[in-house]
């Protein structure tokens, strides 16, 4: 039997997200892949879900949802109001959609992308090697209010189960490396952009996320025109008023405006989640000193599966949800690892 | 600080936490091109171990690692050593390049800039799409968006600036000219280049078994069409171009 999951209702800007697709730079096309990817990690862990995990990603709003059969799901990324028939669900946890019931998800309470994942993935077909949405290039869509997804096979596990996580919702500061053409803007420029506070604009997308600076904008030096060059995901590109973007996931291959130097990755989740109106402020760290963020940043990656631990469950939750089939179905296809 | 426009070249820079740059000059030209394209297939030939992906833009090629696995230092060394190999200037161009004929409507209502983009040129418009359909050009890189070729190298007189005032939006497979490159859309999109010629060929295709229509190093020339034409190409995703390898 083909398992499903419906979308009754679908908030704007709703994508099947993945790790992205590289390989085709030379071609064009940028990787793209969630938004947040730690949170991709995260409900992974919960639903100790291997490999490739592909889950709905939720731009600032969520929707309703309906399983075909007992399904386990995790909710990770900006908290958002989440409820199963009515009994409010935690964030940051797995548990258990019962075949027929409404799963309810409501606005981000704070940061931007909350993400359902569900056991066994979403099975939608591959493009160019992988499931992910990718709207700026026309690579799938977002999706609409009445969608049926298939979701692949689970092989089972817990649920129930949930993780500490990094808070990376309210901006602060984020560590930037110097770039290749970081040396066109003059050294007090640099300096002014450690000491600006920035404060993340609504005009954000999965492409660049606009950043206002609480003062004067920053220009290169005499403005030279620059030959285009690579674009990569943390770049922050400063047009031609002196206002940096972010460039996010989704951003161009190459373009011509100066980058005045780029996120770390392990920091561009917290600018993707920065909620509309949070304070951001930058600040350069070496190349070595970014490599070891890197590996740090690995590692704690690595760890998220040994850091799960058990909801604490609230009884009247559990009376309602007892009124569903808790336990058949549950576990579907082989519960031995390959 | 130092100026990029003094620095010797080639010269391997960083690109964020795990990219680095080879890059052959600061300004476009034929030989930093074709620096860029063989350098490119010279690194993904080698296959080194730690490199995720490559690409080459207009005047370099860029490398995106894993810094855990491969360092910068080795990287760079790595690199150095292959810069040092040859002459990548005049380096032959990659193998696999293929001639496409691409049928074009010049001007109409299909490419209303024909006659600004003539002028600014110093021609009349059959000059200028007599000019336009002679030139071969090479598809320079393929970037900013999925199967979006910079082609060049056109003639002097087509050294023409980029509008002030940017076009809001013009369709996919506009083909838009300035400083002696032509830019053909594959999504719709604002542009300050001049429309000049229209084509129905698909640039990109993401559901196709080949989503992509041109590579990097290919040669592209355009074949003046009448616009009727072109609509009844609309049904071929190739819109009605074809290709041979080159020897």
């Amino acid at each position: 039997m083909t398992r499903m999951l419906t979308i009754h209702r679908a908030g704007p800007g709703m994508t099947v997200q993945d790790a992205g697709r590289p390989g085709w730079l030379d071609f064009g096309l940028s990787r793209g892949g969630a938004a947040d990817m730690l949170a991709l990690a995260e409900g992974a862990a919960l639903l100790g879900e291997k490999g490739t995990h592909t889950a709905i990603e939720m731009a600032a709003m969520g929707g309703e949802f309906e399983a075909s059969e007992d399904m386990r799901i995790a909710l990770t990324g900006a908290p958002m109001k989440a409820s199963i028939a009515g009994t409010s669900l935690a964030w940051n946890a797995s548990h258990l959609l019962p075949a027929g019931a409404r799963l309810s998800i409501g606005a981000a309470q704070t940061g931007n992308y909350g993400y359902l994942h569900v056991g066994g993935g979403i099975d939608t077909p591959e493009h160019l090697g992988a499931r992910s949405a990718h709207i700026a290039a026309g690579v799938g869509a977002a999706l609409d209010s009445d969608t049926v997804l298939k979701i692949g096979p689970d092989r089972g596990g817990a649920t129930g189960m949930t993780l500490d996580v990094e808070d990376r919702f309210g901006g602060g500061e984020i560590r930037i490396v110097a770039s290749f053409q970081t040396k066109l803007f003059a050294q007090e420029e640099l300096t002014r952009l450690e000491a600006t506070e920035l404060r993340r604009d609504p005009r954000g997308n999965r492409m660049g996320i606009r950043l206002e600076p609480d003062g004067d904008g920053f220009h290169a030096e005499s403005g030279r025109t620059v030959v285009s060059e690579v674009v990569m995901p943390g770049d922050i590109q400063v047009t031609g008023d002196g206002t940096p973007f972010v460039l996010m996931t989704e951003c161009q291959t190459t373009g011509g405006y100066p980058r005045i130097g780029t996120v770390l990755p392990c920091d561009l989740r917290r600018v993707a989640q920065a909620a509309p109106g949070a304070r951001l402020r930058f600040r350069f760290v070496t190349l070595a000193e970014a490599v070891e963020l890197e590996r740090a940043d690995r590692k704690m990656l690595a760890t998220l599966p040994q850091r799960l631990r058990a909801l604490i469950r609230d009884p009247h939750m559990m009376t309602d949800l007892l009124s569903y089939q808790l336990i058949s179905g549950v576990v579907s296809g082989t519960e031995d690892d390959p | 600080m130092t100026q990029p426009l003094s620095d010797p070249m080639p010269q391997i820079v960083t690109a964020g936490v795990d990219g680095m740059l080879v890059r052959f000059a600061d300004r476009l030209s034929e030989p930093a091109n074709r620096a860029a394209l063989a350098f490119r297939a010279a690194v993904e030939s080698l296959g080194w171990d730690g490199v995720e992906e490559t690409s080459s833009t207009l005047v370099s090629t860029f490398l995106r690692f894993d810094p855990l696995h491969l360092s910068h230092d080795d990287l760079r060394a790595q690199l150095a050593t292959l810069l040092k190999s040859q002459d990548w200037y005049a380096a032959d161009l990659p193998q696999g390049r293929r001639l496409w004929r691409i049928p074009a409507v010049f001007g109409t209502d299909m490419a209303p800039q024909l006659e600004q983009a003539a002028q600014a040129a110093g021609m009349t418009e059959s000059e200028a799409i007599a000019s336009l359909t002679r030139a071969r050009v090479r598809v320079q890189s393929i970037g900013f968006a999925p199967g979006q070729p910079y082609l060049g190298e056109l003639p002097e007189a087509w050294d023409i600036s980029r509008q002030s005032t940017i076009t809001p939006r013009v369709p996919a497979g506009a083909v838009a000219v300035a400083i002696r490159q032509f830019v053909v859309f594959s999504r719709p999109s604002p542009t300050g280049w001049l429309h000049v010629a229209q084509i129905s060929a698909q640039l990109f295709r993401p559901e196709a078994d080949t989503p992509f229509l041109l590579r990097p190093g290919d040669d592209v020339q355009f074949i003046a069409t009448e616009p009727g034409a072109l609509e009844q190409m609309r049904s071929d995703p190739q819109g009605g171009a074809t290709s041979e390898a080159i020897e």
